[in-house]
């Protein structure tokens, strides 16, 4: 059973950060959180956001050409 | 005391800027992207807002094409370095700094083929005489922006719109025009942005970088090092995406935390302001300087072509004396020699006696410079 929450999964945490204060920029409510322990990535960080706003989110990754991995609900 | 050596290191720093690195030892201290923790992420924040920061200054769309450095002189090797292979011919000045200058005598030995175009006593150059130069395999044009030896400024947006009509990269050092002359990568048509922090952006020294334009291919440029990131730590070999293929090894975050605060001070106040009055400033002082018997100012008159860097001689008196006296007896800063720029100097006719420099920043204030020439006055009547 899902929750009401997904996480982008970066290469570095350059990119989480840049998402994060892109996302910022547009009021999206979004947090940076270690990496849930089921998932792997190196980069330590990944950022948590609301499911409904995963096409906001999804645009603002594209539009700022950040590089990411993956996408997953938690 | 009167600092008259900012083209050296820029002397006072905004208030903000002291205080910024005081709160990072102070209140964050961690390594930034090597932890999840919250002190870790602040340090990633405040590292990514230092690159927003100059990102809004140069007019760089994304951020992280900004690689940090520890200078402009490490930016500069990275590009030369990173770039050039044996076979590649790069096209240069006579009017450059030995952080151009020594990477690429050195990269001479190992078959890259150099070009110094000629600059006129004045520090012009021709583009004509650039866009000649251009060979079949020139790969790159490097130019300084503004000269630290005469202040002169070459008309970069000219050099960059060649290199893009003969499809080479153009890296441009700014080492004396961050931060107090208008820059703007796309405008000026630059590809690689060399700048250092601790001259006219206000940061501490230890802090530069290099700004990556989007007809650089990643591939083709070489880092100047290689090391641990923080990412992709399962494999060994170097991550190859930016900014982490670039920046290898804990950074400088205590400088750089000061540098974001030096550019959003200039920001705040406006590059364009900050340039105003510089150009007063310098205005002034070349102005007083040339009236006094004796005085030799080199560059042109044109303070409008000029960064606030002034270099002169005093009729048969030696730039160390010149200095030595403005030092003990007017609390003046200056510099004297060859202000590692050799070529530069054969270029005005100064080797190898060199000259008395003096450079201001925003800080400087008109009575400073009265006091100034009425110091080089009395040195120049050896009262």
């Amino acid at each position: 059973m899902k929750g009401n929450y997904s996480v982008v999964i970066f290469y570095s945490t350059s990119a989480a950060i840049r998402a994060e204060s892109l996302a910022k920029k547009d009021e999206l409510i979004v947090k940076l959180i270690p990496v849930p322990r089921n998932l792997s990535s190196d980069c330590g960080i990944c950022l948590r956001f609301n499911n409904e706003d995963k096409p906001k989110i999804e645009k603002i990754l594209q539009d700022g050409k950040v590089e990411y991995e993956n996408i997953y609900g938690i | 005391m009167i600092y008259l050596d900012n083209a050296a290191t820029s002397y006072p720093k905004p208030k903000e800027v002291g205080r910024a690195m005081l709160h990072f030892l102070e209140k964050v201290g961690a390594s930034p992207g090597r932890s999840g923790h919250r002190l870790s992420i602040e340090a990633g924040r405040l590292l990514y807002q230092t690159r927003e920061s100059l990102a809004e200054l140069l007019n760089v769309i994304d951020p992280l094409r900004i690689i940090f450095t520890l200078n402009v002189t490490e930016a500069l090797n990275l590009a030369l370095k990173g770039l050039l292979r044996p076979g590649d011919q790069v096209v240069t000045s006579s009017m450059e700094h030995n952080s151009v200058m020594r990477p690429l005598r050195k990269l001479e030995k190992r078959g890259v083929e150099i070009k110094v175009v000629p600059c006129s006593s004045q520090g012009v150059l021709d583009p004509v005489d650039i866009e000649k130069s251009i060979k079949k395999n020139t790969k790159l044009i490097v130019l300084i922006h503004g000269s630290n030896v005469i202040g002169s400024i070459l008309p970069i947006t000219v050099f960059g719109e060649i290199a893009r009509k003969y499809d080479i990269l153009f890296l441009v050092d700014t080492a004396q025009t961050a931060g107090c002359y208008p820059l703007d990568i796309k405008k000026d048509n630059i590809d690689l942005l060399a700048f250092t922090g601790h001259k006219a952006l206000f940061g501490p020294p230890g802090t530069g970088g290099l700004v990556i334009g989007e007809r650089v291919d990643i591939k083709k440029l070489n880092p100047l090092k290689v090391g641990g990131t923080g990412s992709q730590s399962e494999s060994e070999e170097q991550p190859d995406f930016l900014p982490d293929i670039y920046e290898s090894g804990t950074p400088n975050t205590v400088g750089l935390s000061g540098l974001n605060e030096g550019v959003r001070f200039i920001l705040k106040e406006g590059v364009d302001k900050i340039r105003q009055h510089e150009l007063e400033l310098t205005q002034k002082l070349i102005e007083g300087l040339k009236e006094i018997p004796g005085v030799i100012v080199y560059g042109e008159d044109q303070v409008k072509n000029r960064v606030a860097v002034i270099s002169f001689n005093i009729k048969d008196q030696l730039p160390s004396e010149v200095g030595l006296r403005l030092d003990e007896e007017y609390n003046i800063m200056s510099r004297v020699g060859l202000h590692c720029a050799p070529a530069a100097h054969k270029t005005i006719g100064t080797f190898p006696i060199g000259t008395i420099r003096f450079s201001m920043s925003w800080f400087n204030t008109f009575e400073e410079v009265d006091q100034t020439i009425l110091a080089v006055r009395n040195i120049s009547r050896r009262v």
